[in-house]
């Protein structure tokens, strides 16, 4: 591993100084932070993150090295990762590889050294941004040129790219079929659904609705994946035809899929939720759970309210009858679930799958499954 | 739900004297829990017997009692003060098994007081070893496989099954007391006979080993609604094996993938949901097999912990001030994050920075104890770093350890050092660090020591350039919970280093002062000078300036971030604090506060143009240098003993002849009389010089700084008495049988206001922190008293102090010569500031900041002696049970790791309150064996008269009982070890012996006594070992026959009458 400076450049300007640690080229997309102190390859791999660069708030990150099971994926799709204190040991037990010399063959650039801190106080007081990371003998001047060219998050459908292009089954248990709009699904979420005996059939994102239907399952599920929701109406209108047809369920991007085909309307969070600590308080069993969330955009409450200043499970008017809140996010209040009453359906904003992150959600895919068999 | 109205009052009970394994923690626990309860409106009852405790300062609870936590007292405070509820989760493993046993002899039930945190079944079954076996196995946690002995028949039949090496842990004691690995068949039988023994119940565990594995802690929160928090995992670099309390251990774990970690998160919260802990925060201990992944379940504690209070200081989370809200109703959703003031604490904390706690030992102190760590708790203290990496967070805990010397690896090839990692001990990390250096590569180092290969490379890059983790530029930043995803409202800030400086500091327009503390618990120098420090800051607070706090201890109230308006967790070395005076730019500095830690900084201070509060640096000197003071009371017209210093072993001997002997020997500058020996004779001292190799004679043999070069500071402060041409042996003549005093005084430069007047109990020669001692003094005539204000008076003016003076006297033939005076606050302050009910270091501290004495509005007629007519003993607790083979005699070089306090209306029954609380309470009848040196001899039969008359057999062995029965008190005379048996020894085991009045017969020749010591400390009978303690025990058994079971009288009412005291409270 070799080490040559570098530094993060930011669309406003702020600079922040490194050394690059594995693939030696430049990346440019929005600059994101996650606070999960462990789980890196599993945040690399998760396609949510695709187009955006992580910066990891825990300063030592890749202590364990990376192993074929911690994959979310089959490949990284973060463009980047910005780091503190990089670490390339292959000597853990769990280790197949160390950590940057695996990214280097990912061919994905990274950062070490930077004082990821200053650079989190920042893009909480500004805002999540474009950005990039830049080997040093690129000049600023070139870098901001290579920022501007980049789309910015919002608008962007970044679905199409880490979907699928053709559908695969998955698992042969007895349970229910399950066909999943693959938006940018994470393994632990189909192993999650396989476990409990369900077979899981991913259909690219830009699949009709018609050959949905056509395989006849007994429950659509909306999966997670990266950009904006607005950008993906096309994806909404394939849900919005199946709902009250199928039970629908999501995750993360597919709630807010979901709530776009109900008529609902997301936004784009200051600088969105990424970690494997917030506080989220399911309605229905009255517990609070430590949730792994990553998201930028969230789904507005009844009435258009970006949060909700009570516990009760309120509701919405929606195309398909009433919807009811269902979890809430204790630290900044946002929508972080809701169920339909009038017909069949649901989903949640944070990651019960976790993956990585705590377990305490990991019913809810026992929940989810009952309701299929309910609605049966 | 809201907090519950149906209790009104809470009983709180404290954790006792400092001893290993239970420290300052629980202070600083109880501290937020009693602002906490009374910020709720619940009425406070609290009882500690701990007066250098700020959770005992009467403003923290509605009734405070310093009495014994014995059920007995505590019974007796139940009756008066009729508590609704008892909070026994705070108290450390004293207030668990306290409030078990109020259970058990019905008192609770009879008084209808409920426990809350933590209820009965619950305590049981995480404390009941075999209880807690099997709750794990119901739900489903592995354990190591382990078998419960009652009995060494037990034991002998579960070794095929376990196998050796064997862990021995005995069930109810504290930090593992009594157990041990055994390694072979006699091994085995020892340790478990020793657990047997120190059980209270006489079960031990017999556990295999897993030797080597991972040692992961987690702090866990539950809230009766069965919400579930983890507020910080800690893992032990130094694997299974090693306690926890000894091992270095780092926040968060390192090593673990999430998946791994994931797993051990939902084992620990199945482990506090299968013990029951309804509320309140809990810690379990896991070890992981990182190849196989294996992960076994060690323990938990259904409390707040050590490791609750690191975990706490780690994250920002203050367990314990939760805890307490959860225990009367709320839920964590309920309560807000503090740091944030925008989030709830049903959260889980995340950080951005490293830290790694380091253990503070004292084994230099116990030569003839074994040095080796094992899984029973050795550390006396233990210092917390933060850093923004593993190797700046380990690199400051190094230097924060402020050790009088860097350990130096004494074995020299690298296969010496190496065959030393076998055996864990204090310095192994000075080992490995040294052979990485040297390039051994880090191989043979996890061999020997099964260090998870990450922190072995990591300190291989500290080892090869000390300095790389300090590159760039020192950055302040703050620790807020949240890895800087909300902004922090609590200024708690630590340094890291970065390319550029972006200090978080808000420093606002406020003058501010800065406090440095005292640094690392460690034996003479302890919590009461945290208690000061503490003192200091409210004092600043109230003065209207904001008050800054920097220092590396996470057991203190200092480290609370609501302490002082900044807090600064930094090490306590010039560097370091320039570094925090340079982005606070304070008005000034208090340096009088920490003990000796601070004190050694403050020349440094000065000549970096930092202002010091109080007594001027000049002062200090003129009453530190043994030469200048020496002249100083020549021109006052007071007496020294007769000294000499020395620079040579050579120059000592010569001088050694005018000074005369009996002699007291010490090296220069260090605190609680470290390597002080009493020697009689030219050989004695020759002999002492060869053992206690003068740093001056062994520089050489000291390369100046493995630990500090590792700690990234070329020649820090702790290694000060190396580095400096002083003299380096001080030679006092011993004055034998002498009466010590002590004095603390308040001086603002122009008057004097004597604090407190103390008699010892023991003469001269036993370490004033090690002897009990008693105000006011019970045997000094008015006019030796009156002596003794006027040389204080005179001493405190010609130093010049401004704040606090510390005198010690010794009175010989009706004489008064001065010891030493220590320009600072002293161990006895928070003492004398219960006893007489005025808060002397925050008096200090009103005066350092330029008030006079007169404007304090003192009350008179005080005269040092207190108010009213109760008399307060202090006596000394010591860790001789943790230390096989240490002799438990008391000498000039301090031993003792805390203090208790008895309060009561007379001495005898005072006296009777401070041993009880100090662990040994003396008994009402039974057998008293007596054996003195041939000086005690007369004075003997005095002892023996009393105990006779109340009903005790007298047995002694020869010459002291023919001394006894001349004077026609019947006695028993029996053998000495030499006669043979049935001798001493085997009457003390055979539990035929109640208390013990043990004189050393001489010194060197020991043996006999030294044996007699050792089992009465194994079988924890009380043992005196002057004649004037035993006097004082004689005469308190008397009086507790007499009177029966002594009153119980809270401060309040205490000091309600006496007087008020400047601030309003009645003491502080
Ligand atoms: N089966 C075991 N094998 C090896 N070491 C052990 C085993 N059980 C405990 N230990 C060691 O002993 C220490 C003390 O044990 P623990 O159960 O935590 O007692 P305590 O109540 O004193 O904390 C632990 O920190 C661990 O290092
Ligand atoms: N000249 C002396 N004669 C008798 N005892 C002494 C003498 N000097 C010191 N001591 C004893 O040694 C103890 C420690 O000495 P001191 O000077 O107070 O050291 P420290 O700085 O550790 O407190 C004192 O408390 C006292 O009991
Ligand atoms: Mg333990
Ligand atoms: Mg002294």
């Amino acid at each position: 591993m070799s080490t040559r400076d570098a530094y993060v450049l930011l669309e406003d300007g702020t600079r922040f100084d490194g050394e690059s640690c594995a693939a030696a080229t430049h990346a440019v997309g929005e600059v994101v932070f996650t606070t999960g102190m462990s789980g890196y390859q599993e945040s690399v791999t998760d396609p949510s993150f695709a187009g955006q660069l992580i910066t990891f708030t825990y300063p030592h990150i890749g202590n364990y090295g990376v192993s074929e099971r911690s994959m979310e994926s089959e490949r990284v799709w973060a463009r980047a990762a910005i780091m503190r204190e990089a670490c390339n040991n292959e000597d853990s037990a769990d280790a197949e590889r160390g950590w940057l010399d695996w990214l280097t063959d990912c061919e994905v650039p990274a950062i070490s050294g930077v004082d990821t801190r200053a650079l989190v106080r920042h893009i909480r007081e500004a805002g999540a941004m474009r950005g990039g990371i830049f080997p040093g003998e690129i000049t600023e001047a070139q870098a901001q040129a290579l920022i501007a060219a980049e789309p910015s998050m919002a608008g962007l459908d970044l679905a199409s790219v880490v979907s699928p292009t053709t559908a695969s089954l998955h698992g042969d248990g007895d349970g229910p079929l399950i066909s999943v709009i693959d938006t940018g699904i994470k393994l632990s979420i189909v192993r999650n659904l396989i476990d409990r005996g369900a077979r899981v059939v991913l259909h690219p994102c830009s699949t009709s609705a018609q050959d949905v239907l056509a395989e006849d399952p007994d429950a659509i599920f909306v999966a997670n994946g990266p950009g904006d929701p607005a950008a993906l109406d096309y994806v909404a209108d394939t849900v919005r035809e199946l709902v009250g047809k199928k039970p629908v369920w999501g995750i993360c991007l597919g709630h807010q899929l979901l709530c776009r085909a109900l008529g609902l309307e997301t936004y784009k969070l200051p600088f969105g939720h990424r970690g494997a600590n917030h506080p989220v308080k399911d309605l229905q069993t009255g517990h609070v759970e430590i949730t792994s969330q990553n998201h930028g955009f969230a789904v507005l409450g009844p009435g258009g309210a970006r949060t909700l200043d009570t516990n009760e499970p309120v509701r919405w008017d929606t195309d398909f009858g009433t919807a009811q809140l269902t979890h809430v996010n204790l630290y900044d209040r946002t929508v972080e679930g809701f169920e339909l009453l009038d017909v069949p359906g649901g989903a949640v904003q944070y990651h019960p799958e976790a993956g990585p992150g705590p377990h305490d959600s990991l019913h809810l895919f026992d929940r989810f499954l009952a309701r299929i068999a309910e609605a049966a | 739900m809201p907090r519950r109205d149906d209790i009104h009052t809470i009983l709180i009970l404290g954790s006792g004297p400092i001893v290993i394994g239970q420290a300052a923690e629980f202070d600083y626990s109880g501290v937020q829990a009693c602002k906490v309860l009374r910020e709720e409106g619940y009425r406070v009852v609290l009882v500690n017997s701990n007066p250098a405790t700020i959770m005992t300062d009467p403003e923290f609870a509605d009734a405070t009692y310093v009495e014994p936590l014995l059920p007995a007292p505590v019974a007796k405070i139940i009756e008066r003060e009729r508590p609704d509820a008892l909070l026994p989760t705070l108290g450390g493993q004293t207030a668990l098994n306290l409030a078990k046993a109020l259970h058990d002899d019905g008192t609770l039930e009879r008084h209808s007081v409920e426990l809350i945190g933590a209820n009965y079944d619950a305590i049981t079954c995480a404390e009941d070893r075999e209880l807690f076996a099997d709750a794990m196995a119901t739900a489903g946690l592995e354990m190591p496989e382990s078998a419960i002995a009652t009995s060494m028949d037990d034991a002998q039949e579960a070794l095929p099954r376990l196998g050796l090496p064997c862990i021995v842990r005995p069930a109810f004691t504290l930090g593992g007391r009594g157990g041990g690995i055994a390694r072979s068949e006699q091994e085995y039988e020892q340790i478990v006979k020793r657990g047997l023994e120190a059980s209270p119940i006489g079960q031990v565990l017999l556990d295999q080993s897993v030797l080597g594995w991972g040692e992961f802690e987690l702090e866990v929160m539950r809230d009766k609604a069965d919400n579930v928090v983890i507020v910080c995992s800690i893992e032990n670099i130094d694997p299974m094996g090693v306690h926890t309390g000894d091992s270095v251990t780092v926040a968060p774990q390192q090593t673990l993938t999430d998946a791994l970690y994931q797993k051990l998160r939902d084992q620990a919260i199945a482990v506090i949901r299968a013990v029951g802990v309804e509320t309140g925060g809990s810690n379990v201990q896991f070890a992981v097999n990182p190849s196989t992944e294996e992960i076994l379940v060690i323990e938990m504690n259904p409390r707040v912990s050590r490791s609750s209070a690191l975990a706490s200081k780690a994250t920002g989370f203050p367990i314990a001030k939760i805890a307490a809200r959860l225990a009367v109703g709320y839920l964590l959703e309920e309560i807000d994050n503090d740091i944030t003031g925008v989030t709830p604490a049903s959260f889980e904390p995340t950080i951005d920075y490293v830290v790694v706690k380091w253990p503070r030992f004292a084994f230099e102190k116990f030569p003839t104890a074994s040095p080796t760590l094992t899984t029973h708790m050795k550390s006396v203290g233990e210092v917390m770093a933060i850093g923004r990496t593993f190797s700046q967070a380990f690199a400051k805990a190094l230097r924060s350890r402020e050790l009088d010397k860097p350990p130096v690896p004494r074995a020299c090839s690298d296969e010496e050092l190496l065959a030393g990692l076998e055996t864990p001990t204090a310095d192994r990390y000075e080992a490995i660090l040294e052979l990485l250096r040297r390039d051994v590569g880090i191989d043979p180092i996890h061999a020997r020591t099964s260090i998870d290969p990450w922190f072995l490379r990591e300190l291989e890059r500290l080892a090869k350039d000390p300095q790389a983790p300090f590159a760039g530029e020192r950055s302040f930043k703050s620790v807020d919970t949240c890895a800087a995803e909300f902004p922090a409202r609590t200024p708690y800030y630590y340094s890291g280093w970065e390319r550029k400086a972006t200090h978080e500091v808000t420093r606002g327009e406020r003058q501010s002062v800065v406090i440095l503390g005292a640094g690392p618990n460690r034996i003479g120098q302890g919590i009461e000078f945290d208690y000061c420090c503490v003192h200091a800051a409210m004092t600043v607070r109230e003065s209207g300036r904001d008050a800054v706090m920097i220092n590396c201890n996470p057991e203190t109230v200092s480290t609370d971030y609501d302490t002082s308006d900044r807090l600064y967790f930094e090490p306590l070395t010039l560097e370091d604090v320039l570094g925090v005076i340079e982005v606070e730019k304070p008005e000034g500095v208090i340096v009088q506060f920490g003990g000796q830690t601070p004190l050694k900084l403050a020349a440094g201070l000065v000549e970096a143009g930092v202002p010091l509060l109080g007594t001027s640096v000049e002062a200090i000197d003129l009453a530190e240098d043994r030469g200048r003071f020496g002249e100083l009371l020549e021109r006052l017209g007071y007496q020294a003993p007769p000294y000499a210093t020395a620079c040579s072993v050579a120059e000592a001997l010569e001088k050694a002849q005018d000074v005369g002997y009996p002699l007291l020997v010490r090296p220069s500058y260090v605190l609680g009389g470290r390597a002080m020996e009493i020697v009689y004779s030219s050989d004695g001292l020759a002999d002492y010089l060869r053992r206690e190799a003068p740093t001056g004679d062994d520089k050489a043999g000291h390369p100046q700084g493995l630990q500090s070069q590792v700690s990234g500071e070329p020649g820090t402060p702790h290694t000060a008495p190396e580095t400096q041409a002083r003299p380096t042996i001080f030679l006092d003549r011993f004055l034998e049988n002498a009466v010590e005093v002590d004095v603390d005084a308040l001086c603002d430069g122009h008057e004097v206001w004597i604090g407190g007047i103390m008699q010892h109990v023991e003469e001269a020669g036993v370490h004033s922190g090690d002897s009990a001692c008693v105000l006011p003094p019970h045997s000094l005539g008015e006019e030796m008293l009156e002596q003794i204000r006027a040389a204080t008076r005179d001493i405190a003016l010609g130093v010049g102090v401004v704040g606090l003076l510390n005198v010690q006297y010794a009175v010989h033939d009706g004489r008064l010569y001065v010891i030493e005076a220590n320009p600072r606050a002293s161990r006895t302050v928070p003492f004398v500031s219960k006893a007489v009910g005025l808060p002397l270091a925050k008096l200090a501290c009103r005066v350092m900041l330029g008030e006079r004495i007169a404007t304090l509005e003192l009350p008179t007629g005080h005269e040092g002696l207190g108010f009213g007519d109760h008399v307060s003993v202090k006596e000394a607790v010591l860790p001789f049970d943790r230390f096989d083979g240490a002799d438990s005699v008391l000498g000039p070089e301090m031993r003792s790791t805390g203090e208790v306090m008895g309060i009561a209306r007379d001495f005898p029954t005072a006296f009777a309150k401070a041993q009880a609380a100090a662990g040994s309470p003396l008994p009402r009848s039974g057998t008293a064996f007596i054996t003195v040196t041939d000086s005690d001899k007369p004075g003997a039969f005095a002892v023996a008269q009393i105990l006779h008359d109340n009903g005790f057999q007298i047995i002694a062995t020869r010459g002291t009982a023919e001394a006894i029965s001349r004077m026609g008190v019947p006695v028993l005379p029996i053998n000495k070890i030499g006669d043979g048996s049935p001798h001493v020894v085997d009457w003390i085991e055979r539990g035929d012996v109640d208390l013990i009045v043990n004189t050393p017969t001489g010194f060197g020749a020991r043996t006999d006594g030294w044996e007699i010591r050792r089992s009465a400390v194994a079988h924890g009978i009380p043992c005196l070992t002057t004649l004037s303690a035993g006097v004082s025990a004689a005469r308190a058994i008397a009086q507790a026959i007499k009177l029966g079971e002594p009153d119980v009288l809270s401060l309040q009412e205490l000091h309600s009458g006496a007087h008020a005291s400047p601030d309003g409270a009645p003491v502080a």
